[in-house]
Order: C-alpha cells, then sequence, then structure tokens
C-alpha cells in the first residue's frame, strides 16, 4: 500500500503529487477509515493521512506504555498557522483538542509493558450478525482481520453478585441459578419475541402468508419495553437481564422521572433479533459476541487497507494544520498539510480531535441534554472473573451499584487468546456514559472495587496469590488500572464533515450508521460498500470468526 | 434434521429421479446376477459398492457383501490385509452412512463387521465417526444404538456413557435419544450398586431436578416429559412385589349352604361360596406388581381338610408372559364329612426366591392368613339352592338399595405395613408432593403434558396412600386427578380414549377406596331360592375399563350396564363371580371378553346391547391384550361347529369364547352378532348347560 512518508524524520515532509484530490481525509479513525473505503470502492480519488505514525486515531489499540501521552498529550503542539488569505482562498488554522480528562492511573503497568494492547474504544464487541460484519465481509476488509468470541458469555451483576445472563434455550435449562418458574417466564418472553421475529420476517416476503396472529401487536410495540415486560410476568431480575444484558439499553429504563432514552418494545425487540441471529451464525464462534484479534485498532487498518487497493493515498505522520476556504468563505476546497502544502478537494472529512472552525453553520448537540461523556477504565487482572473462561462480558444495570448510577456499566473481560496481553493475564474495560465525569468515574471505580481485589501493598503477591487461588471464589487481583473520562462530540455534515467519536454503546452499530449517513452525503447516488468491491479470492463467511 | 418442511417437487426432479431409477435398476440387475453366480470379484464388488452408494438401502447388496467378504477372506493370511480388507468394508459403510444416516443395513454391517473380531477395532474412529454423526443429528437413535453396542464392546464404563448423555443433554435437551439412554444406563447403575449409585433416592431426586429444569424452560418440549413418565413410574412402582389382597380374606367363614332365617335377619356370619357346592375352594392371591412363581413350595398351605392332586397356581391374566398380578388355585376336597363340620385353612407365603416381579425383586413381605369353610353334607342342601330355576333379571328400574354388608368383608384384607415399606414409601410420596406442589405452580395453562403429569402424579399419591393405611386420603388426589383427565378430554381430542381409560381408573378407585362410598354400591342379593349373593353396582358412571379388580375378589353379582366398556379385563381376578351384567357398554367383539373364561363360577352372563359383529372387519380386538387368535386349543370346538354347518372362519372368536363359557343364562339380543345365521345354533351346541337364551327357556 502507498505509504508515503512512513520513516521519514517529521519536519522532513514528502510532497504529495497530485495535489488535488475528490477526497481529503485526515485521521485514520474507523469512520474515516470506513469512508475513505467506500469512497475509493465508488471510484473517488482519495487522499488519507493521519498526524499519528499509526493506525486508527481515536479508535486504535496502543501498546500499553504509548497509552498515557496520548490520552494526555503535550500541550505544545505547534500553533496553527495564522488565518491568511491568499489570492484564491482563505487559509483557517485548525486546532486539535483533546477529548480525554480526568486521566487517573493506579499501580506500575507490568513488564513487559509493551505486550499489552490497549484499546482506547473498550469494552466493545461485534454482534456475529451485525452490520459491521457484514461490511467487513462485503469490502473484503474481513482477510486482514480475525476473530474469536467472546465464549464466556455475559455475567450480570444482580444484588452483590455475578449470575451467567440465561440468553438461549440452552443457557436458561443449564443455568442453576434460576427458578423453575423464573425459567418457565423468560423461555416464553423468548418465544414470543421468537415468533415475532420469524412473523415479522415472513410477513416482509409474502405479504399476509405468515403467521400475522404471532406477532406481536402494535400497541405493545410502541410500549416502554420495560413495560411490556413487566406485562410478560419477567420478575425484576429478568428484567434487568433482558434490558441491559440482551437489549444493551445503556439509562435506567426503570426511572419515572428520568427524561433518558427509554427504549419501545420495538428497539429493544430488535436489538434482540440482533442477538439471537449472531448465536450461531459462525460454527466456530460461541455466543453472540466476537472481538478482533490484537484489538479493535485492527478494524480501521483492515478498511484502510481496502482503501488503498482501491487507489487510496495514505501518508502517516502528516497533520493538517489548516482549512482552505473559497473567498466567500461558504465553502472548504482543501487543506494546508503540515508539510505547507496545499491540497485541493472537493471533501474535506477531519476526524474529531480537530475544532471546526466555527463557520456560518453552528454544530452543537442542541437536540439532547444526554450525558455527553463516557467514564472509561482499563485494568489488567492476573485471573479471569469466570472460572474456565477467557472472555467475559459484564453488566451492572443502573443503580445496582449506588444510586447516583445512572446507567449500565459494561465490563469486557479479555484474555491473551486475543493476543492483547501475555498467558495467564487479562485484560478488561469498562465504561459508563454520565453527565459528569466524577460521578461517572466513582461508578466505574466502584465497579473495579467490586470486581477485582486490590493488590497486597508488600509487593509479595507472588506468595500471597498462590495460596489464595487455591479457592474459586477469590476475585481475581487488580495490577494496573487507568481510569479517564472521554467527552461525545456529534459528527457534523458540510463541506468540512467531522467523523463521530467512539459512543458510549457496545458495538458500531450507532458509528456505522451516521458514517453512512455522511457517505450518502459525499457520493449521494453510490451504493454504500457494495459486495462487488471486495476482492475476488476466496470469500466465506466462515474465516471472519476465528 | 428435524422439523424441516419437506419441499414440493419441482417438475425438473421427475427427470432426474427416472435417470436415477434407470442407473440404480442396471445396477441392482447386475448385483444381482453376481450374487447368483457368487461372483466375487474385485470389479463385482466394485458395482455392489456404487449401488450402495446410490440406495444403502438394498439390503440383498449388503447380505451379498458379506458373502463376498467371508469368500475372499478365505485366501487372506497377512493380519495386515485383513486389516486392509476389513478397512475397506469400514469405509464402504462410512460412504453409505453419509447417503443416509440411518440406514439399518448399513449399521448392521458395520455390527456385523466389528464382531467378525478379524482386526483390533480402531475405537478411536469408531468414536470419532459417531461424534461427527451426532453433531450433525443429536437424535439419530441408529447413532446411539451403536454407541451403546461400541459401549459394550469396549467395556466402557456406564458412569462414562452417562455423562456422555449429559453433554448432549447441556447441548440441546430436546434429544429423546439421550435421555432414553439415561434411563438405561441408570438403571444398570443402579441395579448394580455402583459406587455413587447405592441410594436409588438420591438419584432420582437429582434426575427428578435435572429434567425439571427442561420441562420448566420448554413445557412444549416432548421429550423431557418422556424421561419424567420414567422416572415417575421408577417413583411410583413398588421396589418390593406385596401381597394386597386375598380371597378368601383373613379370617373369612365360607359355607357351602345357609340358613334362611339367619339372611332374613341379616345376621348372617359365614359366606355362601358358589364353588364348595362342586367340592372346590379357590384361593386368589392378588399383588401389587405382575409376578410369577407362584407353586406349593412358594405358597404353604396348610388345612385339617385333604386335598386332591397336587395343588397348581395359575396366573389369572390375558397375556401369556407368565407373570401376573392375580393367581389363583382351585383346591379339590377329597374328605368326606358326616355333618356339619368346620374346617380351617392356612395360608403362609414366606420370603421367597421363587417370587420374583418383572424388575427381578423378590417377595420378601411374609404373609400369613387363614380362614375357615363350613362344609354341610350335600344331600341337606340340594333342594335349597337352584340358583337358576328362573332366569336371574337385572332390574335397573327400581332404585338400587344399598345393604350393609357382614363384616366377613373386610377392605384392608391384609395387614402387610412393614417398617421397612413405610420408611421406602414416606420418601416416594414427599417427592411426588414436591412435583406436584411444582407442576402447580406451572403457568401454562394449556400445556397437556402438564395436566397428564399432574394426573399421573396425584394417581400415583393416590396409590401409595392405599399402601399406607389412609385410604380416605386418596379421595382428594382422586378429584383433581378426575377433573384433570376430563380437561384433556376436550383439549386432546386425538388421545380421547387414553384418557378415559385413566378417568375411569381413577374413578373406580374413588368409589371403590373407602368403606363408605362403597357401601353405596354394595348389597346383599337374596334371590327366591338362592343363596344370598354379594352385589356390587357400578352403572352409568362412563366407565370404559376396569380397574382395582383386588377390591372385587369378594363380588359375586356384579352389575356393569351403562357403562362404556370397550373390554372387561381385569375381572378375571373375580373369581367369586357368577352374575355379570355388562349390557349397554360398548364392547365390540368376543376378544374383549376373553377375561370371562377364566372365571369358573360365571353362571349368568348380560351382554345385551353392545356392538359386538357390529363391525365386519374389527381391528379393535387387535388392541386387547391377547387377542385369541394366538390359541389353537379349539379344535374339537371348531369341528363340531363344522358338523353343524356353522361358517368357522366367520365365528372362530365367537366359538373360542362360547367353548369355555360354562352358563346358564346369556343375554345377547341387541347386538349385530346376535341376528346372524347360525349363531343360535352355535350358542347352543357349544354351551350345552344352558337354559335361559334371551329370556327364552331353551332346556
Amino acid at each position: 500500500m502507498a505509504e508515503a512518508g512512513a520513516g521519514s524524520a517529521p519536519d522532513d515532509y514528502p510532497s504529495i503529487d497530485p495535489t488535488s484530490f475528490d477526497v481529503l481525509i485526515c485521521g485514520t479513525g474507523l469512520p474515516e477509515s470506513v469512508l475513505a473505503a467506500a469512497c475509493a470502492a465508488a471510484g473517488k480519488t482519495v487522499l488519507h493521512v493521519d498526524p499519528n505514525p499509526f493506525y486508527g486515531s481515536l479508535y486504535s489499540s496502543l501498546p500499553l506504555p504509548s497509552l498515557s501521552t496520548f490520552l494526555s498529550p503535550d500541550p505544545s503542539t505547534p500553533p496553527s498557522p495564522a488565518s491568511t488569505s491568499d489570492d484564491s482562498h482563505a487559509v483557517v488554522g485548525l486546532d486539535r483538542r483533546s477529548i480525554y480528562s480526568e486521566v487517573e492511573t493506579s499501580g506500575d503497568p507490568p513488564e513487559p509493558s509493551r505486550r499489552y494492547t490497549v484499546d482506547l474504544v473498550g469494552p466493545r464487541v461485534l454482534y456475529c450478525a451485525d452490520e459491521a460484519v457484514d461490511i467487513l465481509l462485503r469490502s473484503g476488509g474481513s482477510h486482514h482481520v480475525e476473530f474469536k468470541s467472546v465464549e464466556g458469555g455475559s455475567l450480570l451483576y444482580w444484588e452483590g453478585n455475578l449470575y451467567p445472563v440465561p440468553d438461549s434455550r440452552q443457557a436458561i435449562f443449564k443455568d442453576a441459578t434460576l427458578k423453575v418458574t423464573e425459567k418457565n417466564v423468560l423461555f416464553r418472553f423468548f418465544k414470543l419475541v421468537q415468533a415475532h421475529i420469524a412473523a415479522a420476517s415472513t410477513a416482509g416476503d409474502v405479504a399476509g402468508e405468515g403467521d400475522a396472529s404471532a406477532k406481536i401487536p402494535e400497541e405493545d410495540l410502541d410500549l416502554p419495553f420495560i413495560e411490556y415486560l413487566k406485562k410478560q410476568q419477567l420478575s425484576p431480575k429478568m428484567r434487568a437481564v433482558v434490558l441491559y444484558a440482551i437489549a444493551m439499553a445503556n439509562y435506567d429504563q426503570d426511572g419515572i422521572d428520568s427524561c433518558e432514552k427509554l427504549l419501545t418494545t420495538r428497539e429493544g425487540i430488535q436489538t434482540i433479533a440482533l442477538y439471537s441471529s449472531s448465536i450461531g451464525r459462525f460454527a466456530n464462534a460461541e455466543g453472540a459476541f466476537i472481538y478482533p484479534m490484537y484489538g479493535h485498532g485492527e478494524l480501521p487498518q483492515a478498511f484502510c487497507r481496502c482503501a488503498a487497493v482501491k487507489g487510496a493515498l495514505y501518508v502517516l505522520r502528516m497533520p493538517v494544520a489548516a482549512a482552505l476556504m473559497d473567498e466567500e468563505k461558504k465553502n472548504f476546497i482543501g487543506a494546508r498539510l503540515a508539510s505547507g502544502q496545499d491540497i485541493m478537494c472537493r471533501q474535506l472529512i477531519l476526524d474529531p480531535s480537530y475544532k471546526i472552525p466555527t463557520l456560518d453553520v453552528p454544530c452543537d448537540g442542541s437536540d439532547s441534554d444526554l450525558p455527553r461523556k463516557i467514564a472509561r477504565g482499563i485494568c489488567i487482572i492476573s485471573k479471569s472473573v469466570k472460572l474456565d473462561s477467557s472472555n467475559v462480558l459484564v453488566v451492572f444495570p443502573p443503580k445496582s451499584l449506588e444510586e447516583q448510577q445512572v446507567a449500565a456499566i459494561r465490563v469486557l473481560q479479555l484474555s491473551s487468546n486475543l493476543a492483547v496481553c501475555p498467558p495467564g493475564m487479562f485484560m478488561a474495560y469498562l465504561s459508563t456514559p454520565c453527565a459528569d465525569g466524577s460521578t461517572g468515574k466513582q461508578c466505574i471505580k466502584k465497579a473495579i472495587d467490586v470486581l477485582f481485589s486490590p493488590q497486597a501493598s508488600d509487593g509479595s503477591e507472588g506468595h500471597s496469590e498462590t495460596t489464595s487461588e487455591s479457592s474459586d471464589d477469590v476475585k481475581p487481583t487488580l495490577i494496573w488500572s487507568c481510569v479517564y473520562v472521554q467527552e461525545i462530540t456529534q459528527g457534523t455534515s458540510g463541506s468540512l464533515l467531522s467523523c463521530p467519536v467512539p459512543d458510549e454503546n457496545l458495538d458500531y452499530r450507532n458509528i456505522l450508521e451516521s458514517t453512512k449517513k455522511l457517505f450518502a452525503d459525499i457520493c449521494p447516488n453510490e451504493e454504500f460498500l457494495p459486495k462487488k468491491s471486495a476482492p475476488v479470492h476466496a470469500d466465506d463467511d466462515s474465516d471472519s470468526a476465528e | 434434521m428435524h422439523g424441516r418442511p419437506r419441499r414440493p417437487a419441482k417438475p425438473e426432479d421427475e427427470g432426474a429421479a427416472a435417470a436415477k431409477a434407470a442407473k440404480l435398476r442396471d445396477l441392482q440387475g447386475q448385483v444381482l446376477h453376481n450374487h447368483h453366480s457368487r461372483t466375487y470379484t474385485k470389479e463385482a464388488l466394485g458395482l455392489s459398492f456404487k449401488l450402495l452408494e446410490i440406495n444403502p438401502e438394498a439390503y440383498t447388496a449388503w447380505n451379498y457383501r458379506k458373502l463376498a467378504f467371508q469368500h475372499n477372506l478365505r485366501d487372506l493370511s497377512d493380519p495386515e490385509a485383513i486389516k486392509s480388507a476389513v478397512d475397506d468394508e469400514l469405509r464402504v459403510v462410512e460412504v453409505a452412512l453419509r447417503q443416509n444416516p440411518k440406514s439399518y443395513g448399513a449399521w448392521y454391517h458395520r455390527k456385523w463387521l466389528l464382531n467378525q473380531k478379524l482386526a483390533p477395532v480402531d475405537f478411536k474412529r469408531e468414536f470419532g465417526l459417531l461424534d461427527k454423526l451426532l453433531k450433525v443429528d443429536a437424535r439419530n437413535f441408529h447413532g446411539w444404538n451403536y454407541r451403546r453396542f461400541l459401549a459394550r464392546f469396549l467395556g466402557v464404563p456406564d458412569e462414562e456413557e452417562l455423562k456422555y448423555t449429559m453433554d448432549k443433554i447441556s447441548d440441546n435437551f430436546s434429544n429423546y435419544s439421550a435421555w432414553h439412554n439415561r434411563s438405561i444406563l441408570l438403571s444398570n447403575l443402579l441395579m448394580q450398586q455402583n459406587k455413587g449409585f447405592e441410594s436409588k433416592q438420591k438419584i432420582f431426586s437429582e434426575e427428578f431436578e435435572l429434567v425439571i429444569q427442561a420441562l420448566f424452560t420448554d413445557p412444549s418440549d416432548q421429550s423431557g416429559w418422556f424421561y419424567h413418565l420414567w422416572l415417575l413410574a421408577q417413583t411410583s412402582t413398588p421396589e418390593k412385589p406385596r401381597l394386597i389382597a386375598s380371597w378368601p380374606s383373613n379370617g373369612a367363614k365360607l359355607s357351602s349352604s345357609f340358613v334362611r332365617e339367619k339372611v332374613e335377619q341379616n345376621t348372617l356370619s359365614s359366606i355362601w361360596c358358589y364353588s364348595l357346592q362342586e367340592r372346590i375352594v379357590p384361593i386368589v392371591l392378588y399383588f401389587d406388581e405382575p409376578v410369577k412363581g407362584l407353586n406349593p413350595s412358594s405358597v404353604k398351605l396348610r388345612s385339617d381338610l385333604v386335598f386332591a392332586k397336587d395343588i397348581h397356581w395359575r396366573p389369572l391374566s390375558v397375556t401369556d408372559s407368565g407373570y401376573s398380578n392375580c393367581w389363583a388355585t382351585q383346591l379339590e376336597i377329597a374328605n368326606e364329612w358326616n355333618d356339619l363340620h368346620q374346617f380351617s385353612v392356612e395360608v403362609s407365603i414366606p420370603c421367597s426366591d421363587d417370587i420374583v416381579s418383572r424388575s427381578g425383586s423378590h417377595y420378601n413381605c411374609p404373609v400369613h392368613f387363614s380362614f375357615s369353610i363350613e362344609l354341610m353334607n350335600c344331600g341337606d342342601t340340594a333342594e335349597d339352592i337352584d340358583l337358576f330355576r328362573d332366569p336371574i333379571s337385572w332390574d335397573c328400574s327400581e332404585p338400587f338399595q344399598p345393604h350393609g354388608i357382614n363384616n366377613s368383608i373386610s377392605f384392608d384384607q391384609l395387614k402387610t405395613s412393614s417398617e421397612l415399606v413405610q420408611e421406602d414409601s414416606k420418601w416416594h410420596l414427599e417427592r411426588l408432593s414436591d412435583e406436584i406442589e411444582l407442576f402447580r405452580e406451572l403457568p401454562d395453562e394449556n400445556s397437556k403434558f402438564l395436566k397428564l403429569t399432574l394426573a399421573r402424579l396425584l394417581c400415583a399419591c393416590a396409590a401409595i396412600k392405599s399402601r399406607g393405611r389412609s385410604l380416605a386420603e386418596r379421595k382428594g388426589y382422586c378429584e383433581e386427578a378426575l377433573a384433570l383427565l376430563s380437561d384433556l378430554i376436550h383439549l386432546d381430542p386425538s388421545h380421547k380414549r387414553y384418557y378415559e381409560d385413566e378417568r375411569s381408573l381413577v374413578l373406580m378407585d374413588q368409589l371403590t377406596c373407602n368403606m363408605e362410598t362403597f357401601m353405596k354400591h354394595c348389597s346383599v342379593q337374596v334371590q327366591p331360592n338362592s343363596a344370598p349373593m354379594n352385589h356390587v353396582q357400578l352403572c352409568r358412571l362412563s366407565l370404559t375399563r376396569i380397574g382395582f379388580a383386588e377390591r372385587l375378589l369378594w363380588v359375586q353379582v356384579l352389575d356393569l350396564s351403562h357403562n362404556s366398556l370397550r373390554s372387561v379385563e381385569g375381572l378375571e381376578a373375580c373369581q367369586q363371580l357368577v352374575c355379570l351384567n355388562v349390557s349397554n357398554n360398548q364392547i365390540s367383539n368376543f376378544t374383549a371378553l376373553e377375561s370371562l373364561t377364566k372365571i369358573i363360577s360365571l353362571k349368568v352372563l348380560d351382554l345385551s346391547f353392545n356392538m359386538i359383529g357390529a363391525h365386519s372387519i374389527d381391528t379393535t380386538r387387535y388392541i386387547c391384550s391377547s387377542p385369541f387368535s394366538h390359541k389353537i386349543e379349539a379344535c374339537e370346538a371348531f369341528e363340531e361347529c363344522q358338523q353343524k354347518d356353522i361358517n368357522v372362519e366367520d365365528y372362530w372368536e365367537a366359538i373360542l369364547f362360547f367353548k369355555s363359557a360354562n352358563l346358564t343364562q346369556l343375554d345377547i339380543k341387541g347386538n349385530a352378532v346376535a341376528n346372524k345365521e347360525n349363531f343360535r345354533t352355535l350358542v347352543l351346541t357349544l354351551i350345552p348347560s344352558l337354559k335361559w337364551l334371551d329370556g327364552e327357556c331353551v332346556h
């Protein structure tokens, strides 16, 4: 792939030829990379630059030692060139900002610390049947990534204990913690949903032929999901299972006064449908979720490769210093790179770490007063939270830890079989959306306290561990942790596009949705990553998992 | 593999099918030719392989391959060559199984090969093959059969196979085969008392717990209910056979005659026994499960009477299995006596290795009882008792007058409950009560399995209650079970008959389980010029079958008219029965009446208004336990009929029935068969003792 500039000194920027592209993208986060691949596949000429020496931007996976500098960058960035006016265009300096704050690290990173890879987007997984997987398969990006399943399933924190999430008929059957009557009610609900999904999908094919009586009535679909679950007589614990561990609701669905988003039955069932079609999609994937080996940073890279195959030009270590505007300051027509070279383009796309210069269009997230922050945590632990499982998802429903916990906390534990840490060690990611950073961080810390036990202070952990590990119910020891707050900004549209930041969700569905919208703005008449864009060599479903 | 709809054939399939058929016909012809000419060359074998590859069901081809294999083996001596020949053959089977994993012929061929024991068996490969197969279809019972075969062949411990069934059930609990194998393995392990399997109660408690998880998760899945049924049967059947009733009962006083004044004053202390006139003392023993092995050494008799000939115990059952709940013997009195004389008979059944149940348990509840016999001189009584001078009338229009039955008939005829039994049934009862509580909570209103299982649990509880002393407690169980079964009759009409039968059993249980209710149906019938007889009337109850015959052993007149009986199986235990009324029922053939041929004292039979002969081809007779057709001992009767121009082919069933019926009165009007040609002749020929036929004096 074209990777001009790699290896040369930063101040010794190469000059780029040609100097005019259809699309200029700065930043190699997942949305930018998908856009690059989609634009290249649609026949546009693409220049894709990134100020960093690695791919992924805010979506990358970093070696542990590089994390702290990425989260708290040196403020001494070169000042952006003053806004000047050229003969043909106006130059607007671009400032970068950090979306991370309140970074708090504890413990010494274990050596060799370079063997730990940390995700910036964690905790995050892909549904086997979600669109991200389809896009990977369609674009051929699946040839560059390997997945492994979150085989340990999910655990739910409820009244001080962790319980397996009964997400299938067999899981309900095997669950020893459920009462038999709960099993009956829960599976009856699943059957109802499955019948609805089946009826809804056949009704699409042959109108009227599908068993319409199996469908959930319209008025129930518009009901808040929690009300529907109550109607189906699910116990509070079962409701928590369905809402937060299967339908993946973020915010408290029980709060009467909360103006947060309440999931409707329709939305809830949509996610359950995705969840259940994910189970068993790939013969070698256990459960609904898969995780990319070597970390999430592999995903943007895979799409960059797809774009490069289609002719996109790549330059790393190349910040964009300024945006170029036309005379009337209505449109962006290009960008000045840090090398000083001006590149002309029809469409300029920036990653969200650039402050968008104020144009005529105001771009604040005025549509909601949702908490626009996420508290995230990264932990290194010595043992799995679930016996005999490597990769596990843990869900803390809202208010399960304390009153102030307004949203669900999700924890993803990963093992060395994903090549993100040395054998015997485990990584755990936590996140929760929050209104203000300190409350969010407090919730994350509380969850860490519940799941893990602090490291023995005298440093003789080697011995104390071997004695304590003999009993299975001893919590994993926390070796290192980092808790921080991330801002959420919305992507913008217009002649300068800004892509979305990693959101509070467990999957990429919303991010891909906005990315598709951006693509529709750029190429209104083009299909988004059509199937034919994939390279022709062997491309069966099975190789995307494992 | 399961639950996939068949897709309708497309026109282009037809051509392909025709081409395939032509190819198959050709191949089949060649293989058959080789088979006849005993050609076992490589090419010939190749042809048979080709045939089996397309159609593994070609059984002759498998046989041909067996012969060829044995033939070609003669030339081989090198173990390596033999091994490769075996391997080739195994591969043929594998190819055939790929075409049809449920081919009987292919599986049999494989077993046959391994059983030849020509080469060491590669068990890893065999189990690997099975794993692959059961992954594709976990319910393939051929696979499971083969697995059992391999496990036995290799001597895999049952514990390990049990673990395997658990794995498969964990993968998907809708697996009849896995549950079934589990029941077999557990039975073996419990029987052999393997380590960890000493306590039946512990194991079954755990199994109940396991299957309940499946039942509650998905009550619409049948496989778990079947396993539950097995568990229930294991829990509710007694571990050891026990004697639950006898006739005569302990302390009974039998008499060959009676004193009229005493009858009128209702102060009779002895039971008049019809057969005593013929100097015969019948004894009936009723066990709580089918047993075999009753003989003069396992059942000891002591008496001051002298009995003729060897004592012979015979099973009273319409099947030929040799096992029966009910056993009888007829003692012929060889004494001479002058005046009124009282004799006593003592019966004792010690612990016995001879008496065993179907499950192989030995009898170990020693029982001892005695009764007495009052004998009068024959000459004194002859004129008094002529039971059948006038026809017996069954007057249903008259309201039934229940009479107090003298205390010579007791309901709990035997007191056999030892401490051991009590302790045992306590666990059973607790277990079953827990199950009932649990299933009552299952909020699935319309699950037929749920209702049926609940009804069965209630009946099992009722049965255990009867083993103790608390007969009255059963009533509650019975009532709930009756309601459930009535629901089921409406809910699941395709199994209506089964539910009706079950309902009849519960109803009979309810009516006869305690003195108070039973007395409403009992009386002592005093006919002019005859002895007082114990009379039971169970009319208009919609009964479809007979149950709890052990409580009717003493009945002499039984009125079952206006029910829906389809068979009278069970009545064979009632050896005292003299008069039986089954008019206005739904009996449709003589096979359904076979039980009656075993009752030696039966003299009066009312069969009127049934459906005998209504269907020219009656298939329902094959539902009966043991159709007459199994027996050919009636040659004489057939010949006799033929001489009278009776069509034996049409009437074989009637001939078999009437030739062993020693009736004096028969009513059969209102049946299609009664209007047929020669039927009257047939009856009169075969029953010389008949006096009244359809109310008409014939002798």
